[in-house]
């Protein structure tokens, strides 16, 4: 019966709205309660370091040319050990969008993303990160991870000498 | 001339009792419906200034009143600046009509709780609230621009269809009590209100209050999500607030005119007149506000179809039914 | 007193007619014909007909100039206002017009024609009037009332969409 079914259909959202009304709600009050976000949570960008203390960042310039906003910038420079690190790393968190696509493309997993979410700032300068504040001291996600020595460059240590690596052939033993 | 003094002073009395009284009611009122409406939807509502957000109200009117008064280029200047105006002016001047309380006997003189008793009090009512369109009408049409224009157009549009069927559910109240004075009808419900003995005409009258007030089901005028904000497209600060403050003084306006009408005015059993009144009024915008929380928005032709076919022969209807009883009973 | 106030209102209501006919823009001419309407509705509450007064604010003001307002909306486009309209003269007419209205209101109101016109024998209530209007002149109401409703009946005809095809043609 459609009559029927238009009159119930317009009494009963009254009685849903008015139960709702004595519902708890389900808003958290953002300052004085802060919730915990979830551990993939993609909040601020920190440069992590290696299992050895070393900046892991080798300035590959990849997470620049991934940021569809073009919100990361870099110098890279060269260590007298052949080590590759950014003389200067900046982050404008005013232009970031949280994407992500830096971190995978990371190659050495320097760049990481945290749960920290409250960058907002009066002060525009402030939002833009330079490389101490952005550089860390753990290592972030991956623990272990260790770029140089799974790369196969004798710069955190001698080539060969690391886990799971033959040392390099000498091609001139192998002369007939 | 002393009595005509003493009668003076205690109209600008009332006068100003009730004007604080509505003033901060409609304030307190926009606070009340984020509020409900808030937790309907599962939120909190406004929570940050003073104590559970009281002070709300205050805070916005300090922004509305620090904010630019913006006046578009092309706009038809003066009316653009007069018709939030009379929006205000017109629901505040229905107030003068409303009999809040019975009437006070005070060292041997009574004195009636209205601030005027007009013996045409109801037709006064009337004509306001008919003349509430133009604050709207005008306000779309000055401001040049097409979202208000069309919310002009539909605001009168709305109003006209729903102003007849309004009227045609006020007759039988006026036949059953035999006055156009808001005093003598609510003396006329002493037994029963007149919702129990004209549930028809009732139906009837809370559905085009809900009409007149622009409010949820019938708010084309203003439809958030078709006309950005509909006739108050391009006002800002206190003309934008004035418009606002007009809208929940009509909200309170026609509460008192459903309770005054239907509900029995001040009668009500144990508690002060006055008491009874306000819980009635506030019960109506109560109901107005659950309306907004659960109603979904007419569209246009619906709503002219059903103001026309369906509630003004059905208020025709209900008339010639109430004088066919009127006149059996003699 | 009152013949003075008729003078006056009768002169308000005058202008405004006057300047209702003069404007260019058809809203202000609205504006200036409600006003006048206003002036009327205090004429008649002066000759003793509180009544009339009332339906001549709510069907004339309220419903008739707010059909006017909304067909000149729905086919007028908004005129563009011209630079000059900060000037003095744009609104001290208006002013000058409306504040005098306001007065003679709150002195109508203050002098209480019901109780000291000196015409007091014209006061209406609105009993005598629905008697007058029912019962005195009831032949003259219902064949004005039938002349309406065909009226009504020509323009539903007159508007009616036209459908080219009838069932019968169909089948």
């Amino acid at each position: 019966m459609s009559l029927w079914r238009d009159i119930r259909g317009t009494i009963l959202p009254f009685w849903v709205t008015l139960r709702y009304l004595f519902r708890r709600p389900v808003t958290v009050c953002y300052p004085e309660r802060k919730q915990t976000p979830a551990p993939r949570y993609r909040g601020r960008l920190v440069l992590t370091r290696d299992p050895d203390g070393e900046e892991r960042c080798v300035a590959c310039h990849l997470c620049s040319a991934a940021c569809p906003v073009d919100c990361i910038s870099m110098q890279a420079a060269e260590r007298e050990d052949g080590r590759r690190h950014a003389a200067w790393f900046r982050i404008n968190f005013s232009r970031c969008i949280f994407c992500g696509l830096c971190t995978e493309a990371c190659p050495t997993l320097a760049l990481q993303m945290t749960s920290e979410y409250e960058l907002a700032s009066r002060e525009l300068l402030q939002v833009i990160y330079e490389k101490d504040e952005l550089l860390i001291d753990g290592c972030g996600k991956n623990d272990g991870y260790n770029f140089y020595r799974l790369a196969g460059i004798g710069v955190a240590a001698p080539r060969g000498s690391n886990p799971g690596e033959t040392p390099p052939v000498d091609f001139r033993s192998n002369l007939p | 001339m002393n009595d005509v003094l003493l009668t003076f002073i205690l109209i600008v009395i009332k006068l100003g009792l009730v004007l604080g009284t509505v003033l901060s009611l409609a304030a307190y009122m926009v606070l009340a419906e984020r509020k409900i409406l808030g937790r309907m939807q599962m939120r909190h509502g406004p929570n940050r200034v003073g104590p559970f957000g009281l002070l709300q109200p205050l805070a916005d009117l300090i922004k509305l009143l620090c904010k630019e008064d913006l006046i578009p280029e092309r706009a038809d200047r003066w009316v653009f600046m007069l018709a939030p105006a009379i929006s205000t002016v017109t629901a505040l001047l229905a107030f003068a009509v409303i009999p809040f309380a019975a009437p006070l006997h005070l060292f041997g003189r009574t004195i009636p709780m209205v601030v005027c008793d007009l013996n045409v009090g109801l037709l006064y009512l009337f004509a306001l609230s008919s003349l509430a369109v133009y604050g709207v009408a005008l306000g779309g049409w000055a401001s040049q621009s097409k979202y208000a224009l069309l919310g002009g157009l539909r605001a009168m549009a709305q109003m006209i269809s729903y102003e007849l069927a309004m009227g045609l559910a006020i007759v039988p109240v006026v036949m059953a009590s035999k006055s156009f004075s808001l005093t003598a009808i609510v003396a006329a419900q002493q037994p029963w209100p007149n919702a129990i003995r004209h549930p028809l005409a009732f139906l009837i009258f809370v559905i085009a209050i809900m009409a007149e007030s622009k409010r949820t089901p019938f708010d084309m005028p203003e439809a958030e999500n078709e006309l950005v904000a509909g006739f108050h497209t391009e006002y800002s600060g206190m003309r934008f607030g004035m418009f606002f403050v007009g809208e929940y003084l009509n909200l309170i306006v026609l509460g008192a005119m459903l309770t005054v009408l239907f509900l029995g005015g001040w009668h009500g059993p144990l508690l002060p007149s006055v008491c009874w009144f306000l819980i009635k009024v506030l019960g109506v915008a109560f109901f107005f506000i659950w309306v907004r929380g659960t109603m979904p928005r007419l569209r246009y032709d619906q709503l002219m179809a059903f103001g026309w076919k369906i509630l003004v022969p059905l208020g025709l209807l209900n008339i010639l039914v109430t004088a066919a009883w009127l006149l059996w009973r003699g | 007193m009152a013949t003075l106030l008729f003078y006056i209102l009768a002169t308000i209501t005058l202008l405004s007619t006057v300047l209702c006919l003069t404007r260019k823009n058809p809203v202000h001419a609205v504006l200036y014909l409600v006003h006048a309407l206003f002036a009327l509705a205090l004429l008649y509450f002066l000759l003793g007909a509180p009544l009339l007064a009332a339906w001549q604010i709510i069907l004339y003001a309220g419903a008739i100039m707010v059909l006017f307002l909304f067909v000149i909306m729905l086919i007028e486009p908004p005129v563009a206002e011209s630079r000059t309209s900060g000037r003095v003269i744009h609104w001290l007419i208006p002013a000058i017009l409306s504040g005098s209205l306001l007065a003679c209101g709150g002195a109508l109101i203050a002098m209480d024609p019901a109780a000291t016109n000196a015409i007091a024998s014209y006061w209406m209530t609105p009993r005598d009037f629905g008697r007058a209007l029912f019962v005195h002149y009831g032949l003259a109401v219902e064949v004005i009332s039938m002349i309406l409703l065909f009226a009504a009946v020509g323009a539903f005809h007159l508007g009616r969409r036209y459908r080219p095809t009838t069932k019968e043609d169909v089948s």
